[in-house]
């Protein structure tokens, strides 16, 4: 595992983006948690720790796999990150091993968690199995429809999952109360966050965990083809498994980075996820981002049919990459990822889940441009952040596939 | 001296502490908040505590979750706000507003502090705004003589405690337990000690609030601190009354029986 990359400064902001926007009661909390950070990144047998999980339990490196008849429908030489093939179907369970490690270094007996999909709840239900730690799982009540099977995989692991029903019943909601319980709960309990937003030091905490998945892209990839890819794509809805994957691939100028956005219905129906290409500057759950809001600064509902992505917010490294320049945001709709979600079950036989399906489609959207760019076919390796398992019924549903049901 | 430092010399001055009442601003409507404001303020409330509904209200508990969903369904924006402000102060009450923060990064900080002057509030209680964060919000409420309320916790520590206070102005509130705000059966242990820190860094008036929901809560709050917060309890005669006549009726009694408690603090 590599050092912790320079930014945040030590208040927790990447540029004008991230810092601390929370109760007093929560600050010595986050203190805490930053020094167990600190001191545990610092910490060889935390390293050996964390390496030895992510390898024996939860099956890393994932492959990097030439989808050689994806590639030729998509004219450019595309690499998946199988993310989807570790432990609990997810990159997540990289983040929830790190913060279960710290959890229980810090004498922690109880987790909770946000879940939007489902698939950090099961992680999260997963690790607290594993270390023995209490855990409660926050989930919108939308989410407990659409995501019933995850709702029951939880609670087959021990998990308690309460249904959420204010707001708009989901994942901003989920956060909201996990925000709650953590303010008054905060002596014997962590909140597990389960993307790299929130405040400091979630974002550079979840980062630190989860950039394992390009480190080994990196070396996969040069390893495969002999050079760096032209492009590295992801799906963004916090966006945990973009900078994942971003990460290793910063200071490679040559290397493109795209982060996928959910388009919902198109970005200018104003239903959709993309707080990046639709929304504009904001605060919300603890840290200065782009958020989808109204003039008043009241969060507005996103929409999207994959419900990991269904946030009004974004990770606040992923507001200064773009800032910069140094990523490139771009909306997805359900459509387009709907359509990519079928290509790669038809040409390659791998059922992808909707959040990284958005990932598949933008990297449709975008082989073209770079191949003319660049005058030859380019490689792209896109992360294959999950498995698409848990969508199946969303799935047959939009494609009306599911007998004695209407689609 | 701002009309809240004066509220709270004259209360100090009587041997008693101020009451300090919180209503989310278009709850039921903009009309029925300044209703319940000015009949809170005709009962004996203090200072009245103009709450920004906000969409994502992470400090608070579910009575004012749902006032505050209700006022946002009901299209209150916060230029509304800012006229309650402004009708509530005219009875003569110190009017302080309690926003979360983005409400008002999005309105804009130095056009907000002009607004809220010029509309007659004292300043603001800011629940998810940290001193370390505040620059802006720090040179606005300098520029328009606005106060600064920030919150202490009883898990600041002694060094944050002494930065938080160092940058309040007017009062600083004291969160009485860990946890968001909402009546609770018992009042807080933890608060007394929580205020006594503060006295040790501070000679600012402490308010303490979170839990608090009687006059028998009220004079035992009273009883150490400079101020008692009664927001949920006070909201939620709104919420159980058939009709406005009789919550107004409810919400006067409460709203006496808290004045009433303030004024007779156990020692």
């Amino acid at each position: 595992m590599s050092a912790p990359a320079a930014l945040p400064d030590a208040a927790g902001h990447f540029g004008r983006f991230g810092g601390r926007f929370v109760p007093e009661a929560l600050v010595a909390a986050l203190d805490e948690l930053a020094a167990a950070h600190r001191a545990a990144m610092a910490d060889g047998t935390f390293r050996a720790e964390f390496a030895g999980l992510l390898q024996d339990y939860a099956g890393t490196p994932s492959r990097l796999y030439e989808a050689r008849r994806f590639s030729a429908r998509a004219g450019a030489r595309v690499l998946l990150k199988r993310e989807d093939l570790n432990h609990t179907g997810a990159h997540k369970v990289r983040n929830v091993l790190g913060q279960a490690l710290l959890t229980r270094r810090m004498g922690k007996k109880r987790v909770i968690a946000e879940t939007g999909a489902g698939q950090h709840g099961v992680a999260t239900a997963t690790a607290a199995a594993l270390f023995d730690l209490d855990c409660v799982v926050y989930m919108g009540q939308v989410d407990t429809e659409r995501q019933a099977l995850n709702v029951a995989r939880m609670r087959m692991l021990g998990a308690t999952v309460v249904p959420v029903t204010n707001g708009s019943r989901t994942l901003k909601d989920a956060m909201n109360e996990a925000m709650r319980d953590w303010v008054a709960n905060v002596d014997d309990t962590h909140y597990l966050i389960g993307t790299a937003a929130g405040p400091h030091p979630f974002p550079a905490l979840v980062r630190d965990f989860v950039r394992g998945i390009g480190d080994e892209a990196r070396a996969q990839c040069l390893e495969l083809t002999g050079a760096l890819p032209d492009a590295v794509t992801a799906c963004v809805g916090g966006g945990s498994n973009a900078l994942g994957i971003f990460h290793a691939f910063v200071d490679d100028p040559q290397v493109r980075l795209y982060g996928f956005e959910a388009g919902g219905e198109g970005v200018t129906t104003g239903r959709h996820a993309a707080s990046i290409t639709g929304g504009s500057t904001g605060v919300l759950h603890g840290t200065r981002t782009f958020v989808l809001q109204d003039a008043d600064g009241q969060t507005v509902e996103s929409h999207s049919i994959s419900a990991g992505l269904d946030y009004p917010g974004v990770g606040p490294e992923h507001a200064w990459l773009h800032d910069t320049g140094r990523a490139r945001y771009l909306p997805v709709t359900d459509d387009e990822a709907m359509a990519a979600f079928e290509l790669l079950c038809r040409t390659e036989g791998i059922i992808p889940a909707i959040e990284s399906s958005h990932a598949l489609a933008g990297t449709l959207a975008v082989a073209g441009k770079l191949a003319a760019e660049l005058g030859r076919e380019p490689t792209i390796v896109v992360n294959l952040s999950g498995r698409g398992d848990k969508d199946v019924h969303t799935a047959g549903g939009y494609f009306g596939i599911l007998d004695g049901e209407s689609a | 001296m701002s009309r809240i430092g004066v509220a709270f010399d004259k209360a100090r001055a009587d041997g008693r502490a101020v009451l300090v009442g919180c209503m989310p601003a278009g709850f039921p409507t903009v009309e029925g908040s300044i209703a319940a404001m000015k009949a809170m303020v005709a009962a004996g409330v203090d200072v009245i505590e103009v709450e920004i509904p906000y969409s994502d209200p992470v400090m608070d508990g579910p009575v004012i979750q749902r006032a505050s969903d209700i006022a946002l369904a009901g299209g209150v924006r916060t230029r509304d706000t800012l006229r309650i402000v402004e009708e509530v102060a005219a009875t003569g009450a110190p009017v302080v507003t309690m926003t979360y923060w983005n409400p008002i990064e999005r309105y804009g900080v130095e056009a907000f502090a002009r607004d809220l002057a010029a509309a007659g509030g004292t300043g603001l209680i800011t629940p998810d705004l940290i001193p370390e964060e505040a620059g802006e919000w720090l040179a606005a409420s300098d520029a328009y003589g606005l106060d600064r309320t920030f919150l202490v916790a009883p898990s600041s520590t002694d060094q944050r405690l002494a930065m938080t206070v160092e940058h309040c102005r007017g009062f600083v509130y004291a969160t009485a337990i860990m946890g968001v705000t909402g009546a609770r059966s018992q009042t807080s242990q933890a608060a007394p000690v929580l205020v006594s820190r503060v006295r040790e860094v501070t000679d600012l008036p402490v308010g303490v609030g979170l839990g608090v929901g009687t006059g028998a809560q009220a004079a035992a709050v009273a009883g150490y601190a400079d101020g008692v917060i009664v927001g949920s309890a006070l909201i939620r005669c709104l919420f159980d009354a058939p009709d406005e006549t009789t919550a107004l009726a409810a919400l006067s009694t409460l709203s006496a029986e808290l004045a009433d408690g303030v004024r007779h603090p156990t020692p």
